[in-house]
């Protein structure tokens, strides 16, 4: 049976071909995310290692930062003075500080920022301080270590990319009281740990470094411990702790490292989570292909089979015969599929290059892992794909063997009903318990709950084809003639198989629909929102929420015909262990320019108080007069609650004022400023002299409400784009689906069609005949696929309501074009089948058996 | 049966040194070497010949089906060799009909659809009374709803033969219209045929093995390795018979019934 099996492989090359690129790009898709996201562990891994001492001494609480938290700059520092204690402690061999300043960036050449949304600027001391393998962290690979105020050294990348050579001025700004930089590059410094992953790194003397980021103290932000030789890291600890103050504490190496590698995971683990799931989708909408790519195979050999059959073969042998078949087709697919991501991962590291996350130092990581998975993924996929076909093969009875027009049998469509609605129970069920959890399992559940229900979709398409296509095709007749009735025909004549081939579109229009949907409510949304509640003519801001100087809103107020002006700083803090994103500002000037509509109390305008959300106050279950904990990593604030506050877009979970940062020790650095003309005064000249006022500041930009809207519109945009692209890959394996569809039934009609053309079809109507086809598949789809991603995307919109989703938007004229991109999807699906068929010779197509 | 002159008659198809040869070197086979027929307007012709004479590679050529490698088909004054694909798809369309041996209706159509088909295709209208005459003589009245796979093989080439008549083309070219069919269905589409040059003047052409089929002609062509060797008018089935034993110097008189029954 075997060498029968390859035969078969071998005889439908082409036709197996175009299911095994199904598994290419799924696994291609998956392989490629594996990589990628392996290199990137691995680049980071190479960081962390070199960049970790025997022992660090730092100051307590900063290991318990949480992702998602807005960014405090700490103010505490440990004094200079510890380092020569530590240094004498037993088993210390060196000691050295370190500063490390926060909110620092090189402005390039040209004025413009470098980095910026990318990787992090990292603003350090120079110090030789070695890591734990002995190695100097730093290194100044060209010109020398920068000496002396007015001095900075830069990675090389960094300087490259800014445009900058020793013996250049360097401007960079700062978010302290000194905003404005200025200094002579004198270096390109040297990281040990090879490439920063597009993090820029600026290097100045311990002494500048504590006046750009310390006020000038004499300390440092942390101190790194090398230990002598046969002293462990732990011992080193242990040695050091008896000696440190309250605030601070001492960590190994190692320890340091998993804090950061546990980070690292966790945002490696959300990427390769987001990427895999458009991996699955593309499998699930490839095996749809295989399905019935199986399926037409085993109908057209049914003759065969039944043969078979007749001399002796079992069903078991009928059905693994065809498994077989399967594998050879997934081991295919797996294999291309490693080398399509392999060249996959090569894109995608190019394109984060290009979004300043530069991976370049460290080579692609192939791991026996990917390697597995995508074997194991593309043979599972293509085998359990091609079951139910085998299945059915073996069903063939040997007695069709001596009768002409052999048929496999279907499945019935009460069968098809019946299985249908219980897939789609299951996913109601999910998507309901889904919707009503939260947290992981509960999008898991989701996931799982709209999966299930487009299966059912899947299932029962064949009853949802006759009733679509027979309007359908009484319009095609219409505009086409016998040659729309031909084509309507042709779709009808195997339900399922049309069914099935659009299904494959089904699910990716339906997604790509469900997102349009939601980002579509998400943009109105904010419009309302801003419309509503943007009161301030101006808001000075930094893209991507970074904080800047607080010398900057002393620059504006200077501006003429600038009225009032109301800064905040965007921080972080816990409330009994709950993340808190807040907003410290002066409540007094704040509310002057927007309205906040307090549902009990008032603003917090004194010293330890604080308002908070409605949503905020009833999740932390406190009301006004209440005094809440505000923990911060420098210890806790007891504050009193004046006030609860409708949830708006302008300011976040909660108000403190200035005054409790200060005391929490976190550095003043703005997010926001926002700005009212004075009354008469020209708004859009108002805008251009405060461009000019920030000019010196590329980290801020002034936006008034339109380009406020905008420019969160604009970040919807960028991800839902982002989504179609991935998305797109589903619609490209469902178009090679009516490829194959449209190949296979031609080759199963060659003698039809050789009979239409002797009886006076011409090529050109015979083309048009495929097309159309082709056309009515694809437009069932998308029926199908708009249908469902409307139902999805209203109900999703519907349960997040409550959570800022405000506004249901139905983006009509993105589903007319899904229409015509599915139209456009068919024709060009038809191309290859039609001119196939054209070609087909007259004579030998009607003397096909 | 009244036997008729050559210059009496006006000639529907002719070939001229009529070429055909497939392969190359020593594969090479010359299916048609230097063939010269003339076919006959409202006459019903038969061509007979061993297997692998070259009677079906003849009709494909003479229907548009087929290019030959040298000579000329004309159909009519029209000569085939210097059309081109549309022209040929739009002279088979109009003025050729055919008929196969395995029907070869369209799956997906009614026996009425399949049957106006031609016209469909050419965006043409049927004419009723042509139409109510075909439909009587191959006597489907109560099948015109019923798909293909509805039907009996009888049933399904007497569609076969009204779709070949519905455009009213010069020549019907039949190739082996009965071999799928038992005898009794046989007779009837062969006695539609006939009826069809009689009662309508239709030209037809049939390749057939069978010496009963061909006695329903006017006139049997024989044909041996690509060349035209013999001719017979008003056959008879004995007449046929003896003619193709003397073709086939094989094993007695029984060719005939021989290919009839494994066909």
């Amino acid at each position: 049976m075997l060498r029968f099996t390859l035969r078969n492989v071998l005889a439908r090359k082409i036709r197996l071909l175009l299911s095994a690129i199904a598994i290419v790009l799924g696994v291609g898709f998956l392989s490629g995310s594996l990589v990628f996201t392996d290199t990137m562990a691995k680049s980071f891994d190479n960081i962390i290692g070199g960049s970790m001492a025997d022992a660090q001494v730092r100051l307590s609480g900063l290991g318990e930062t949480s992702l998602g938290a807005a960014v405090n700059i700490d103010q505490r520092t440990l004094p200079a003075s510890l380092v020569p204690t530590l240094a004498s402690a037993p088993g210390v061999a060196r000691a050295d500080g370190s500063v490390y300043g926060q909110g620092m960036f090189v402005i390039k050449a040209n004025g413009k920022l470098l980095g910026g949304t990318g990787a992090p600027t990292m603003a350090l001391n120079y110090s030789d301080a070695p890591n734990a393998s002995g190695e100097p962290m730093l290194s100044i690979a060209e010109g020398r270590e920068p000496a002396r105020t007015g001095e900075v050294a830069l990675d090389r990348r960094s300087a490259e990319n800014a445009g900058y050579e020793v013996g250049d001025t360097v401007r960079m700004v700062t978010a302290g009281d000194q905003p404005r930089v200025s200094a002579t590059l004198v270096g390109y410094a040297e990281f040990v740990g090879g490439g920063l992953a597009g993090a820029t790194m600026v290097i100045f003397d311990t002494r500048t470094a504590q006046e750009l980021f310390l006020g000038g103290k004499d300390a440092y932000t942390s101190i790194e411990l090398t230990a002598e030789d046969g002293a462990s890291q732990r011992q080193l600890v242990d040695a050091v702790r008896p000696l440190l103050p309250d605030d601070a504490e001492a960590i190994t190496g190692q320890q340091q490292a998993d804090e950061f590698e546990s980070i690292v995971d966790t945002v490696l683990g959300y990427l390769n989570t987001f990427l895999l799931v458009f991996a699955a989708i593309a499998l699930v909408v490839g095996s749809f292909l295989i399905v019935n790519t199986f399926s037409i195979l085993v109908a057209q050999r049914s003759r065969e089979l039944a043969i078979l059959r007749a001399l002796g073969a079992s069903r078991r042998q009928m059905t693994r015969s065809v498994l077989a078949e399967a594998v050879a087709v997934g081991l295919f697919g797996a294999t291309a599929g490693l080398g399509l991501g392999f060249g996959l991962a090569a894109g995608l590291r190019a394109v984060f290059a290009s979004f300043g996350l530069d991976l370049s130092a460290t080579s692609l990581v192939f791991s026996t892992r990917t390697v597995v998975i995508s074997y194991a993924v593309g043979v599972t996929v293509t085998m359990f794909a091609a079951y139910l076909p085998a299945r059915r093969a073996a069903r063939v009875a040997p007695v069709e063997a001596m009768r002409d027009g052999v048929s496999v049998p279907e499945r019935s469509l009460r069968r098809r009903f019946v299985g249908g609605t219980v897939t789609a129970v299951v996913g109601g069920v999910l998507l309901t318990s889904g919707l009503m959890g939260e947290g992981g399992l509960g999008a898991a559940q989701i996931g799982l709950g709209m999966f299930a229900v487009l299966m059912a979709i899947a299932v029962m398409s064949p009853a949802v084809a006759v009733p679509f296509l027979a309007p359908l095709g009484a319009l095609y007749a219409r505009a086409f003639g016998t040659t729309g009735r031909l084509a309507t025909q042709n779709s009808l004549r195997n339900p399922g198989r049309t069914a099935a081939t659009a299904s494959a579109l089904m699910i990716g229009l339906a997604l790509v629909t469900t997102i349009s949907i939601l980002a579509s409510s998400v943009s109105a949304s904010i419009d309302a929102g801003v419309d509503e509640q943007f009161t301030s003519d101006f808001l000075i801001s930094n893209a991507i929420g970074q904080s800047f100087s607080p010398s900057i809103a002393d620059d504006v107020r200077d501006v003429d015909g600038v009225g009032l002006v109301a800064p905040s700083q965007l921080a972080s803090l816990k409330i009994n262990g709950t993340q808190l994103n807040v907003d410290a500002t002066d409540a007094r000037a704040l509310e002057q320019i927007f309205d906040i509509t307090y549902t009990a109390g008032s603003a917090a305008v004194g010293d330890r108080e604080i308002a908070l959300t409605e949503d905020r106050a009833s999740s932390l279950g406190v009301e006004v007069g209440d005094e809440v904990v505000l923990s911060f990593v420098s210890g806790d604030i007891p504050s009193k609650v004046t006030g609860i506050y409708e949830s708006t877009y302008v300011v976040a979970d909660a108000v403190i004022p200035f005054s409790t940062l200060t005391e929490a020790k976190v550095q003043r650095a703005d997010t926001a400023i926002a700005v009212n003309a004075e009354p008469g005064v020209d708004k859009a000249a108002l805008a251009e002299d405060l461009d000019a006022a920030t000019a010196d500041f590329p980290t801020v930009t002034v936006q008034n409400k339109e380009d406020f809207a905008a420019a969160q519109r604009g970040q919807v945009d960028q991800l839902l784009y982002l989504i179609y692209a991935l998305l797109g890959l589903a619609i490209v394996i469902a178009a090679l689906g009516i490829v194959n569809t449209l190949a296979l039934s031609i080759v199963e009609r060659t003698r039809e069609i050789g009979v239409l053309r002797a009886v006076g079809l011409s090529r050109r109507q015979l083309r048009r005949m495929v097309r159309l086809e082709a056309i009515a598949i694809s437009l069932l789809g998308a029926v199908l696929g708009i249908g469902a991603g409307v139902l999805f995307g209203v109900v999703l919109q519907r349960i997040v309501q409550d959570q800022g989703i405000t506004d249901l938007a139905v983006p009509w004229e993105s589903l007319a074009t899904f229409v015509a991109v599915a139209t456009a999807v068919g024709i060009l699906a038809a191309v290859l089948p039609a001119r196939r068929a054209a070609r087909l010779n007259v004579l030998r197509a009607i003397s096909t058996h | 049966m009244t036997s008729h002159h050559d210059s009496t008659r006006s000639i529907a198809a002719r070939t001229v040194g009529l070429t055909k040869v497939y392969g190359r070197g020593d594969a090479e086979v010359r299916a048609l070497d230097g063939v010269n027929v003339d076919i006959f307007a409202g006459e019903f012709t038969a061509v007979m010949g061993p297997s692998g004479s070259g009677k079906s590679t003849l009709v494909h050529c003479m229907a548009a089906l087929d290019t030959p490698t040298s000579g000329t088909v004309y159909l009519g004054d029209t000569e085939l060799a210097h059309l081109k694909d549309k022209a040929l798809t739009e002279l088979r369309r109009d003025r050729i009909g055919f008929v196969f041996q395995a029907y070869n209706l369209v799956p997906t159509l009614t026996a009425e659809e399949n049957i106006l088909l031609p016209l469909a295709i050419a965006g043409r209208k049927p004419d009723p009374d042509w139409y109510a005459t075909v439909i009587d003589a191959v006597g489907l009245g109560d099948r015109l709803r019923h798909r293909p796979n509805e039907m009996s093989g009888g049933q399904q080439q007497r569609v076969a033969c009204a779709r070949a008549l519905m455009s009213r083309p010069s020549i019907v070219f039949a190739d082996e219209p009965t071999g799928n069919l038992d005898s009794t269905a046989s007779a009837e589409i062969l006695a539609f045929l006939k009826r069809s040059v009689r009662d309508f003047g239709q030209t037809v052409v049939m390749v057939t093995h069978d010496p009963v089929a061909a006695s329903y002609t006017d006139r049997v062509i024989f044909l041996a390795d690509g060349k035209v060797v013999d001719e017979l008018r008003a056959p008879t089935s004995d007449r046929v018979l003896a003619r193709m034993g003397a073709l086939h110097p094989g094993p007695g008189t029984g060719v005939g019934h021989a290919a009839l029954h494994t066909a």
